[in-house]
């Protein structure tokens, strides 16, 4: 049982282009309210939206930090244009705070350096994660589509690598990225035109098939599950066999409740029954899915009934 | 101008004869079994059919590659470290890689051995590139299909190694090696067991009015009335509804890459050599395919305008695309 264990919630990135006051506001909140040990910031997926939040960043990061937060900056995931090197280099050369690197255009820079693998790095076996631990990772977030095979297989050799390992236990999942923005193609419009459309979908823009299920969403140059990743049936299994960290993907409403929940669950406060319901309760309106770490459908849903 | 190489696809032991016979410089296959990005049934190489495809190519001038480049989940790396033995006991003259651990094991064990970084490992900047010359000494980078010409020559100037460029066959709209989308429908993952919209999970629907509905896993992909012709459901050239528009591709509509009327500009940009996609193809379209761009390669090292007219009935859907390459508008 993981009462009384130091595993560590996580907070990961907003990925989405938030207005700048409800972006700061949100972290104000987690400062103030959401019991997770470690926040990671920085915009991940284009490069067009990093200014738009410059401006209040440092005060983002005192609040967080004089709230005891453990503060990690999360490079961009795609790195093609010439402002996504310059965004990528500000962020993995600042020096003095600990980087989540989300491409290997970072690992150049970070030039072995103490880093944390994101999970859009690829982290999927064993000889990787010894080639990254000789690189200097020291905590690794393992991508969303991987099995608890895997992930069970991957632990064992964490151990022996003295590095620590981070699932995503709530929020939509990561599923793609591309050159492409996708939020200014619907609107008509270009990646270099785009006029910041993707603001205009606070937890993404959903994507119906043709016959009207709810599907994908688009994240500008990002595609994410319509369903929402829950993990709270798998997680002290998880935390059990040496899973370290627990990350919440951030959406528009019900993220710090979310935490709160997983938190308790992850103390014994709260069964996963229990945490089940209350995270049907939350506002985030999205079908649960845990499909992936069953080696599953992703989008899938397998209730503690059948989860063992 | 130096002469670029044509690497061609082989899905088969026939499929590599038809690209040999054709005029490749070197052609590209995978093993049967996950540890390649093309998992299909009834594709791929035995190891004596490879060890066979190897002594065929070479008795002939041609180079055989070996696409190792899927990503090996953790506990069933044995299978790919094994395709990387083979491939470097028959003598192929590359090993194309995109898992970081798979490189690492390939450059620790074979350190002679010819290495390429796939398309799959997503390496899309300098520092990028740079890093995996640097740490497993990779002399050539299959670029990603999403930059232009004008950031390959930019990039060409910024890395030790060599450049191969994709310039014809079927596109994914996604970054490679970084798309989950068809596992997130199917369960099988692009990435680990190499297949993208497997069949087994295809289906297609009929209603009264004739209309055909492509379905992949439990997702509607696009549905074709009877006066069209209907597509493969891959999930990013299919068509979808969101509050703003409805059904319009919301990725890329269903074209394919041709880069022809580019090819002197890409040579120009210092690419080494010229990819063909499809080892799913048959072995005609191969040899058609090949024969053309074997012409056309020739006709532009002498300064001669390529006639590739034939090639566009050879397209997907007949329609083509130029894809990222022509300029960051397609962004």
């Amino acid at each position: 049982m993981a009462l009384g264990t130091s595993k560590r919630l996580t907070l990961g990135p907003v990925l989405f282009n938030w207005p700048v006051e409800t972006w700061r506001d949100f972290y104000y909140r987690v400062a103030d309210e959401a019991p997770v040990d470690r926040v990671y910031i920085g915009e991940v997926v284009c490069s067009k939206r990093a200014p738009l939040f410059r401006t209040c960043l440092p005060d983002v990061v005192d609040r967080l930090r004089n709230a005891g937060k453990e503060i990690v900056f999360s490079t961009l995931a795609e790195v093609v244009s010439g402002t996504d090197r310059k965004c990528l280099e500000s962020v993995a050369c600042a020096g003095d705070i600990l980087i989540e690197a989300n491409d290997m255009s970072a690992l150049w820079h970070l030039d072995g350096n103490p880093f944390i693998a994101g999970p859009y790095l690829n982290v999927y076996n064993e000889d990787t994660l010894e080639f990254l631990a000789g690189k200097g990772a020291v905590h690794v977030t393992l991508p969303p589509e991987l099995p608890r095979s895997a992930i069970a297989a991957l632990i064992e050799k964490a151990g022996e690598l003295k590095l620590t390992l981070e699932v995503q236990v709530h929020g939509r999942m990561p599923l793609a990225l591309s050159a492409r923005c996708y939020h200014a193609r619907a609107h008509g419009l270009n990646r270099d035109s785009c006029r910041y459309v993707c603001d205009r979908d606070p937890d993404g823009m959903l994507l119906r098939t043709l016959d009207g299920k709810p599907f994908l969403v688009i994240n500008g140059v990002q595609t994410l599950s319509y369903t929402c990743l829950n993990l709270v049936q798998e997680m002290n299994a998880l935390a059990d066999v040496g899973v370290d960290a627990f990350r919440i993907s951030p959406q528009s409403s019900g993220t710090v409740e979310a935490a709160r929940i997983f938190h308790c669950c992850l103390k014994g406060q709260m069964t996963a029954d229990e945490a089940l319901i209350r995270l049907g309760e939350t506002e985030f309106d999205a079908p649960f899915a845990n499909g992936f770490h069953h080696g599953a459908e992703g989008h899938h849903w397998r209730s503690a009934a059948t989860v063992v | 101008m130096h002469r670029p190489e044509l690497v061609c696809p082989a899905g088969t032991p026939a499929g590599l004869h038809a690209a040999v016979d054709a005029g490749a410089d070197a052609v590209y296959c995978g093993f049967q079994g996950p540890t390649n990005a093309r998992n299909f049934p009834g594709l791929n190489f035995s190891p004596r059919e490879m060890e066979q495809a190897v002594t065929y190519a070479h008795d002939r001038g041609t180079k055989v590659l070996a696409a190792i480049n899927s990503f090996p989940p953790a506990g069933q790396m044995a299978a790919w470290k094994r395709a990387v033995d083979d491939a470097v006991r028959f003598g192929m003259d590359a090993v194309i890689v995109a898992d970081i651990g798979v490189a690492a094991y390939t450059a620790r064990m074979h350190p002679d051995q010819r290495l390429h970084l796939s398309v799959q490992a997503g390496a899309s900047s300098p520092e990028a590139i740079n890093f995996y010359c640097r740490e497993f000494g990779v002399r050539r980078v299959v670029l990603p299909r999403i930059l232009t010409v004008a950031e390959i020559k930019g990039i060409h100037a910024q890395i030790p190694c060599e450049i191969e460029a994709f310039i014809f066959g079927n596109i994914g709209m996604m970054a490679e090696g970084r798309c989950s989308l068809s596992a997130y429908a199917t369960g099988q993952s692009t990435n680990m067991d190499g297949v993208c919209s497997p069949a087994s999970h295809v289906h297609y629907l009929q209603d009264e009015g004739g209309n055909l509905k492509s379905l992949l896993g439990e997702f509607t992909i696009d549905c074709f009335t009877c006066d069209e012709s209907a597509g493969y459901p891959t999930i990013c050239k299919g068509r979808y509804d969101t509050e703003i528009r409805t059904g319009y591709y919301a990725f890329e509509e269903p074209v394919s890459l041709n880069l022809t009327p580019l090819l002197p500009e890409l040579m120009r940009a210092g690419v080494t050599a010229l990819k063909i996609e499809g080892r799913q193809r048959s072995r005609a379209y191969v040899a058609a395919v090949v024969a053309a761009f074997r012409k056309a390669v020739d006709a532009c090292m002498e300064n001669r305008v390529p006639d590739m007219a034939g090639l566009i009935a050879l397209t997907e859907g007949h329609r083509e695309t130029q894809g990222a390459f022509g300029g960051r508008k397609w962004r």
